[in-house]
């Protein structure tokens, strides 16, 4: 079972996080800086998987993890789940992003966090992995995301009016709202390391 | 560019309040988050960050209160919550609000508000009750959306007692026309199970229908519940194991559409979950085990090494055929696989291969033998996971014969990552393990300790364990054992000096005398005590302490066994050599010679190294096993009897020789270095002791046990020369390691006799002709005492002929005028006298002129300390005055028991036969491992003897195939005429060396000169 999800940039910054087991609101933020910590450090050229900070139940669970130019995709999980599996699942969540958000970058997981949580919702469900096809996960996202722009009318502007303003410059945004490289270079895929 | 991203976020309001009725002129909430995320990003420090965010919960407070507020502009603020909530700060008061707006709001704003809901509360939470309704509601929407959202919301959280009220409703889901809600009211359901799984009982056959439905993501979903269900009771679902069986079949056959691959694999989730299912049905089960032989090959066999999801599948077939009823067949195709992962130069890979092998080595341990390089390459491995891993590996292939070498390599690891962990582990460990662990323990743990560069972190694991000592020493110390009182008094001996900064130089101080004072302590815990104490003796304060101590330790301690007259002196004696304490180590010891040849001429016993003594005793209840005996052939029993007894003694060695580095060249302490640093201590393995264990490591055995002689055999078949291995040194060590770390597992276990020469051996070795002071018995009485238990009774009773004043196991002494003895197993500091009835020559050749170096009034103090057990550390000082001889290789020679010079030897012409014969009949053997010269036109051994016939005289009697024979006797001395012969094999790329000779020490000295010439070229 999936315990949580986390995703935070190279600075320790969440960008998300979603947990599958209830822990109270302060452990959840020691938990995310302690996953921080042990994730941060960790050359590139070691293994992806970790045994879990104390908070999150010690060597009873794993944490596998993917870095991805400024953020690191972190799945906690317990000793049922395959370690490869996940690392493939955070491959297919990265590139269904990916597809999403049409070359994701840090800003639209900030911006956005209401969509990748339901994208996630898609994905991973209770802790469950629900779904690994991308384009079915794109399928039901889209099919949501039809049924918002019917149903907005009017209120669709903001929407547009955000996505307009995204195709326009985020690319250049970082210069004011200072995150660094804000592009998350999604692979060709090829296999890691 | 800047600029127009700034024009464009300052247009947004503008944009946007199109659709702001109610709050007008107010700002967007999207743009509000916008802002609030750039003003979050360019804040610099936490403090203002949550300066920020406290205001930005304030207006959201507002705002969520107002009546005026849409739910539209609600959803807004709810995702700025959510990012505020996912920052770690709290915005409770808006809880509510998104209960709120998953029940009003329409689809879009619902979604939020389930989202919020859901990352916001927990089961526990009362607001969950409210949601009840409304989880309800929309379970029977027609909107297929709603109900996803009901189902997920449903499935991350809900309360236990509500579950009966919609459990209906999901339950009718299982049976909706679209695929996506019955899956995740599969999902959903199962959650129910997990929470509450007598709730649930009573649809277990629908969980049937989930299996067998027609969309395979319902399948697939169903698979959670069921690897559960087996996982807790196997034997309920024996009759899914044919369907799971088809199911994988049809999978791994590629019948799936073609959506469900991923980079071509079909389905690998669905497939890692099936043979998951499968290595729980089939566990320990043969009748279902064979039901799924055919699809565990199948997937083996299609699982074609191209990506990672490839070996995710592997590793879980692996993983199956392993837990299941074994096949043999399967087994080996599995192994292979295991290889290939690690093998794998990716890390991921090697990880798992490690994970495989751990777990299959407690089925199968040879199973890590192949892999034995792979996993010593590992330990050294750069990532702390992988040598985790390692070492959990290693942990399962613990046996008796290599647990000390693996148990090391854990503290070794544990000291690099945990420094504060480790050392209160260690100190329970020693509270609660106490007097009854293996010396070894305190004895690792102290070398760990000194080990290391004089590093940072060194220092604060240094310091750590003192600070922890202390406040252990200012508590109640009756509890604590006495060995961990020894630990605890090395430590703070050697670095309190880390804590300089305290105000109280005493307080050390004064905690260890409080030690002394203590009813309980024992005589060795109160010499490691004043070890400790003499080493703090550094300011005028803990002089005066001190001093204090000394005096009222050596009237009550022992009244009756020291003389009154003589107790200032030594006092004086211990405080004066304690000031000078960091002087001057001579590990070599050389000044005992005297002594140590005066017993031997009295009849002692001589000393004789552990192992040699453990060897002596196998030999006598072992079977014969003398490559020249004349019960030849060696029976193959007899060979493994011995075998096993040599193999089970190699651990110990192994510690032995890892506890003392033994090269009398190494010993060359520095003169005036400040600290006890205890030089060899580190190195493991001595360059000697590397027999090439390719026994073990290797796949070819050639077992070590001595076959017979060729030479008497001529039937024999012809040996092969080995030729050295072009290995280097660091890839031997391994190879070492992996000798010592593996020995034990597989069928041809491997003689690991790995033999140093010990420092102790060395000690007695180079004490043996020379004629010093009467003082030194007492030194080298004490010294013997520690390490050689049974050869005390014999040293005790020559050496008290003269004066047989033994009290337990005190005793002074007296024979050679004043001297200070502090008894104990750790520590001996002796004055001896000025004048000394020595043959002045041999005082000469020892220590030249001493008397003109040191002023006449400063009392001459030696100390030892030895360290538990007399293994590490053991240190010797003496005092500044008097000055080590410049090169001790000058007497080294001259104080060899045998002979003094490579001249004093003579070739002993025999014949084979002859050899043989004289073989048989000298008791007095040695076996050690020498260098192989190697040269361009020679065979190895060719070469090696040629080296030491030219450089030792000595006759090479023989060689054949790997195996010589030379022979020499002793030109003069005491035991002129007496032969040594030697049997040399070559072993790998080191020579194997059998002396024997009537002279119990003409072997040892003469395989000291071997090394010195071998050395030499």
């Amino acid at each position: 079972m999936i315990k949580a999800i986390l995703i935070f940039n190279n600075h320790g910054k969440p960008r998300l996080s979603k947990f599958y087991e209830h822990y109270s609101e302060d452990t959840e933020q020691q938990i995310i800086r302690e996953t921080f910590h042990l994730v941060s450090k960790r050359d590139e050229n070691v293994c992806n998987f970790l045994e879990g900070g104390m908070l999150i139940g010690g060597s009873e669970n794993k944490l596998i993890y993917r870095h991805y130019a400024t953020l690191y995709f972190v799945f906690c999980v317990d000793s049922s789940e395959s370690e490869l599996g996940i690392l493939g699942l955070i491959q297919v969540f990265v590139e269904t992003l990916d597809k999403c958000f049409e070359n994701v970058c840090e800003l639209d997981l900030i911006f956005h966090v209401d969509k990748v949580h339901n994208i996630l919702a898609e994905m991973v469900m209770g802790g469950m992995v629900l779904e690994t096809n991308m384009n079915e996960i794109i399928t039901q996202v889209d099919a949501q995301n039809k049924m918002e722009k019917s149903e907005a009318g009017i209120a669709g502007a903001p929407a547009r009016a955000v996505s307009a303003v995204k195709n326009m410059n985020l690319p250049e945004m970082p210069r004011n709202i200072n995150i660094g490289d804000i592009s998350i270079k999604v692979p060709n895929l090829p296999s890691f390391k | 560019m800047s600029d127009v991203v700034e024009k464009t976020l300052s247009a947004l309001p503008s944009l946007l309040s199109l659709d702001s009725q109610a709050g007008a002129g107010k700002l967007s909430p999207s743009s509000k988050l916008g802002n609030l995320i750039k003003g979050i990003t360019e804040l610099t420090s936490k403090h203002e960050e949550e300066k920020l965010i406290k205001k930005e919960l304030e207006s959201i407070k507002e705002q969520v209160a107002s009546p005026n507020t849409t739910m539209r502009q609600m959803k807004e603020i709810m995702v700025r919550a959510i990012y505020c909530e996912m920052l770690g700060y709290q915005a409770s008061f808006s809880y509510i609000h998104a209960i709120k707006l998953a029940q009003q709001g329409s689809v879009l704003e619902k979604r939020v508000g389930y989202l919020a809901v859901s990352l916001f509360l927990n089961e526990t939470d009362e607001f969950l009750l409210l949601l009840v309704n409304t989880v309800l509601k929309d379970l029977q929407s027609t909107n297929l959306i709603e109900v996803c959202m009901a189902l997920t919301v449903v499935s991350q959280m809900f309360p236990k007692d509500m579950i009966p009220a919609i459990l209906p409703v999901v339950e009718e889901k299982l049976t909706h026309p679209k695929e996506i809600i019955r899956r995740k009211a599969v999902l959903a359901l199962y959650k129910f199970y997990l929470i509450a799984p007598n709730q649930v009982q009573h649809i277990h056959s629908k969980f049937r229908k989930a299996l067998c439905d027609k969309d395979p993501g319902v399948m697939t979903a169903s698979l959670h519940i069921y690897l559960q269900l087996i996982k807790e009771n196997p034997e309920s679902y024996k009759d899914l194991t044919g369907s799971m069986v088809t199911i994988l079949r049809q999978v791994v056959g590629g019948k799936l559409p073609l959506d469900f691959n991923y980079h071509s694999v079909p389905a690998p989730w669905l497939q890692i979950q099936l043979l998951r299912i499968l290595a729980y049905l089939g566990k320990e089960d043969q009748g279902t085990s064979e039901m799924m032989y055919d699809v565990l090959e199948e997937s083996l066999r299609r699982a074609e090494m191209n990506h990672n999801i490839t070996y995710a599948i592997l590793f879980e077939c692996v993983k199956t055929i392993y837990t299941v009823h074994p096949k043999s067949q399967l087994l080996e195709k599995a192994a292979e696989c295991i290889g290939n992962f690690v093998l794998s130069p990716k890390i991921n890979l090697k990880y798992l291969g490690l994970k495989a092998l751990t777990y299959v080595v407690q089925q199968d341990a040879n199973l890590a033998l192949p892999h034995q390089m792979t996993i010593i390459e590992c330990l050294d491995h750069s990532d702390v996971i992988i040598k985790r891993e390692t070492l959990e590996l290693l942990f399962r292939i613990t046996n008796a014969q290599n647990v000390t070498v693996i148990v090391e390599k854990m503290l070794e690891f544990l000291r690099l990552t945990y420094n504060v962990w480790f050392i209160q582990t260690m100190n329970s460990v020693f509270s609660l393990g106490g007097d009854v662990m293996q010396p070894d323990i305190p004895n690792n743990f102290l070398r760990l300790l000194a080990e290391g560069v004089d590093n940072v972190e060194d220092r604060q694991l240094r310091l750590f364990a003192v600070d922890s000592y202390v406040s252990l020493l200012q508590g109640v110390t009756a509890k604590l054992p006495q060995r961990f009182l020894q630990v605890i008094s090395w430590v703070l001996g050697e670095y309190s000096y880390l804590r300089e900064e305290e105000s109280d130089p005493g307080s050390v101080m004064r905690l260890l005398a409080r030690l002394l004072d203590q009813r309980h302590t024992s005589t060795e815990t109160r010499s490691w005590v004043l070890g400790a104490m003499t080493k703090l003796c550094s300011s005028p304060v803990s002089v005066a302490l001190a001093r204090d101590v000394c005096e009222r330790y050596l009237s009550s301690l022992c009244p009756t066994s020291f003389s009154r007259r003589s107790y200032p002196e030594r006092s004086r004696a211990l405080l004066k050599g304690t000031s000078a304490c960091f002087l001057c180590v001579d590990s070599s010891l050389s000044f005992l010679d005297g002594y140590v040849s005066e017993a031997l001429a009295a009849g002692a016993a001589p000393y004789k190294s552990p192992h040699q003594r453990q060897e002596d005793l196998v030999q006598e209840k072992a079977l014969s096993l003398e490559p020249y005996g004349l019960s030849l052939p060696v029976s193959l029993s007899s060979c493994s009897i011995t075998d096993r007894l040599t193999d089970r003694r190699s651990p110990t060695l192994l510690s032995m020789s890892s506890g003392l580095s033994g090269n009398s060249t190494e010993l060359s302490h520095q003169e005036g270095s400040t600290t006890l640093k205890l030089e060899g201590v580190k190195r493991v393995w001595g360059k000697d002791g590397y027999l090439a264990q390719q026994q073990s490591a290797g796949e070819t055995p050639t077992p070590l046990v001595e076959l017979p002689n060729p030479l008497l055999s001529p039937q024999s078949p012809p040996s092969q020369t080995q030729k050295p291995s072009s290995g280097l040194e660091p890839d031997q060590e391994k190879r070492q390691l992996a000798s010592s770390l593996f020995v034990g597992l597989g069928s041809h276990n491997s003689v690991c006799l790995v033999r140093l020469p010990s420092t102790v051996w060395l000690f007695i070795k180079h004490c043996q002709s020379a004629n010093q002071s009467h003082v030194f018995k007492a030194l080298f009485k004490r010294f013997y005492i520690n390490s050689c238990q049974s050869a005390l009774r014999t040293l005790d009773h020559t050496t008290s002929n003269g004066n047989p004043h033994v009290e337990g196991t005190e005793q002074r002494v007296e024979a050679g005028g004043p001297l200070s003895l502090i008894r104990g197993n750790g520590m001996v500091a002796v004055v001896p006298p000025t004048h000394t009835q020595t043959d002045p020559q041999t005082q000469q050749d020892l220590h030249p002129a001493p008397a003109l170096e040191r002023p006449r009034d400063l009392p001459l103090v030696y100390i030892f300390q030895t360290g538990l057990n007399n293994k590490v550390p053991f240190s010797f000082f003496r005092n500044p005055g008097w000055k080590i001889p410049e090169s001790r290789q000058k007497y080294q020679g001259i104080l060899q028991p045998g002979f003094k010079k490579n001249t004093d030897l003579l070739p002993l012409t025999v014949s084979t036969g002859d050899y043989g014969k004289m073989w048989l009949s000298f008791s007095h053997d040695l076996k050690q491992n020498l260098r192989l010269v190697t040269t361009e036109h020679q065979e190895p051994l060719t070469a090696t003897l040629d080296a030491l016939k030219g450089k030792l005289h000595l006759h090479v009697v023989d060689i054949i195939g790997s195996e010589g024979i030379v022979a020499c006797r002793l030109l003069q001395g005491p035991g002129q005429g007496q032969p040594c012969l030697l049997h040399c094999r070559v072993n790998a790329d080191s020579l194997a060396v059998w002396l024997r000779s009537p002279v119990p020490e003409l072997p040892d000295s003469l395989l000291y000169h071997c090394q010195k010439a071998l050395t030499e070229t």
